[in-house]
């Protein structure tokens, strides 16, 4: 199915917090599905969610979905809010707070005849699983359903597009996880580009189909998780993401017993137990890991209580400031981060057998 | 105790509250949202009648609308009557005095309420009527009962401007708090004591009611 894609160059000047002042200054693409926006705070985040929605002018640049041209600084094109079709749930959710949950969700849909109206509210309310709160107030409800009723009350206007400006950051793993499952189910028809805003390491390539990482205003890597990792800021990248070895695994089974499950990562047999999740066996999963979690030994350890032990050959070892980051081949490729006295008195050396030795819980399931 | 005079006063504070919030909410709306960099001398010209003597103010309206002026003309040949010692002369006179008990209270509650929302309403498609209407008008409902009461109870106890306006003609313009006065000069001091304690009570009644229900909107007084 081609669906229409979110293609958006802006530049703006933006008054950042602080002595720096930058401008934000991107191209980027985005496809139908999810697509992470990720950067620390004060990046510029918010600033192009803000244009892409129409709150916020850029200087120069144009925005458009599919056709359908949102603002185009040459022509003067510089459609209203109002008129973009683009949905925006805020970090604050912004709820009406005099209106009910029913109130709030159909607010969007003043043009629609009543009856049509509540009943495509009633839909979306049964999609987000709020029916049954729809005449309450957003404080009489919990922030898990505020989060949902937000949604409920962006999406059920058709929009071309959705921002989502970290939303679900104060919301648990396990209704998070719920709520975005409940989101790519109501966008599977439906198929349009959702822009994901967050700065939490963990979300970045658990949600995404696509990531677009930005520093102070400017697209550092965009593309699938992987592609991203593997780009030429793959330093800086991991830096942020704060992982530095990220996999994508299959389950092989479930050790109900030991709070673990072992998966194998995907080209080679390396096999690694990892914390017991929310998975099947045969499950396609991403896990990572920080290159500090990892402990070299140059023989096969014993008594151990890690459940990771690989063998494998060094391939590389570089030295970066204060620590020396080994690459060790275990089938898949891991970066490891040593300190360079223990690079030494180990007798590291490029070729040399290698085991490393990774805790269950440092295998963070993506 | 003079019934006619407190009719009088409570028919005058009605059309003027009525009127004020007419004014009173697209003016507030403009205070509040606009970016105009002049805005301030507008804001200066509203809170006016807060310092100004209302014998100042009354003397300026008499003079604009007098007879000799061409406002005062034009309202000379469309009423058939001059626009000094009439109800509606007060109306007019008091309503610019009781301006800014009513516009503060209304541009304070709208700059309470969160641009977010407005933003969220915009983006649902909403028109900035529509927005006025749905959003920043039901949060602002303590701010306007405190203006509609402020306005009712500020022109309840006026003296300077319908003094110099209205005059003291019996049933058109001798409003309670002139009816007191007269007692007094003429030594009635026991009519002028009940008309006064009326005022006092209604007055007291009226603010008692506004603080219980928001003291945040608008108040003399430190913030709790």
């Amino acid at each position: 199915m081609n669906s229409p894609a979110l293609s958006a160059h802006i530049r703006k000047e933006f008054a950042a917090a602080g002595p720096q002042r930058f401008a934000l200054d991107v191209s980027l693409e985005v496809p139908a599905g999810i697509t992470i926006l990720f950067g620390a705070s004060g990046a510029g985040k918010t600033t192009l969610l803000d244009c892409l929605a129409g709150l916020a002018r850029p200087e120069e640049g144009r925005i458009a979905v599919g056709d359908e041209l949102l603002f185009d600084a040459e022509t003067e094109i510089d459609l209203s809010p109002q008129r973009r079709r683009v949905a925006y749930v805020f970090q604050m959710l912004a709820l009406f707070p005099h209106l009910t949950v029913e109130q709030n969700a159909g607010y969007g849909l003043a043009s629609f005849p009543s009856a049509e109206r509540r009943a495509r509210v009633l839909e979306i309310l049964k999609s987000f699983r709020i029916a049954h709160l729809r005449r309450r107030k957003p404080d009489e409800i919990s922030g898990g359903e505020r989060q949902r009723t937000a949604l409920a009350r962006s999406l059920v206007t058709s929009p071309r597009l959705l921002l989502l400006d970290e939303p679900f950051s104060a919301l648990d793993a396990v209704t998070k996880s719920s709520l975005i499952a409940d989101l790519r189910a109501w966008n599977a028809e439906r198929r349009i580009p959702i822009l994901y805003v967050t700065h939490s390491r963990e979300e970045v390539f658990a949600l995404g189909e696509h990531v677009i990482a930005l520093e102070n205003g400017r697209i550092l890597a965009q593309g699938t998780p992987q592609e991203v990792l593997d780009a030429p800021h793959r330093e800086r990248m991991a830096q942020l993401a704060g992982f530095e070895n990220i996999f994508d695994a299959r389950i092989l089974e479930l050790h109900e017993g030991h709070g673990t499950m072992l998966a194998r990562i995907d080209g080679g047999e390396a096999a690694l137990e990892i914390p017991l999740g929310d998975a099947m066996p045969g499950e396609q999963i991403r896990i990572a890991i920080r290159a500090g979690d990892i402990l070299l030994a140059n023989e096969a350890p014993h008594g151990l209580s890690a459940r990771n032990i690989l063998p494998g050959t060094i391939a590389a070892l570089e030295p970066r400031g204060t620590l020396v980051e080994a690459t060790v081949d275990c089938g898949a490729r891991f970066l490891a981060h040593v300190t360079p006295g223990a690079c030494q008195s180990l007798g590291l050396a490029p070729g040399q057998r290698a085991w490393l030795i990774v805790k269950t819980h440092s295998c963070h399931l993506v | 105790m003079n019934f006619a005079a407190l009719w009088l006063s409570l028919r005058l504070a009605a059309w003027v509250s009525a009127i004020l919030l007419l004014i009173g909410l697209p003016l507030a709306y403009w205070i509040t949202y606009s970016r105009w960099r002049w805005k301030f001398l507008v804001e200066s010209v509203v809170a006016l009648p807060l310092v100004l003597p209302p014998t100042v103010l009354g003397f300026y309206v008499l003079v604009a609308l007098g007879p000799r002026s061409p406002l005062g003309r034009v309202w000379q040949s469309a009423f058939g009557h001059g626009f000094a010692f009439t109800f509606t002369g007060l109306v007019v006179a008091s309503v610019l005095y009781s301006l800014p008990f009513a516009v503060q209270p209304l541009a304070a509650s709208f700059s309470r309420v969160d641009r977010k929302l407005l933003d969220a309403s915009a983006l649902l498609g909403a028109s900035r009527p529509r927005s006025f209407f749905r959003v920043i008008l039901p949060l602002s409902m303590p701010g306007l009962v405190t203006a509609l009461v402020l306005s009712f109870a500020h022109t309840l106890g006026e003296f300077g401007v319908v003094l110099m306006v209205g005059g003291n003609i019996p049933g058109v313009t001798r409003t309670i708090s002139i009816a007191i006065y007269d007692d007094v000069q003429a030594l009635a001091y026991t009519d002028a004591g009940w008309t006064a304690l009326v005022l006092l009570v209604v007055s007291f009644v009226v603010l008692s009611f506004v603080y219980a229900i928001n003291r945040r909107v608008w108040t003399l007084w430190p913030a709790k």
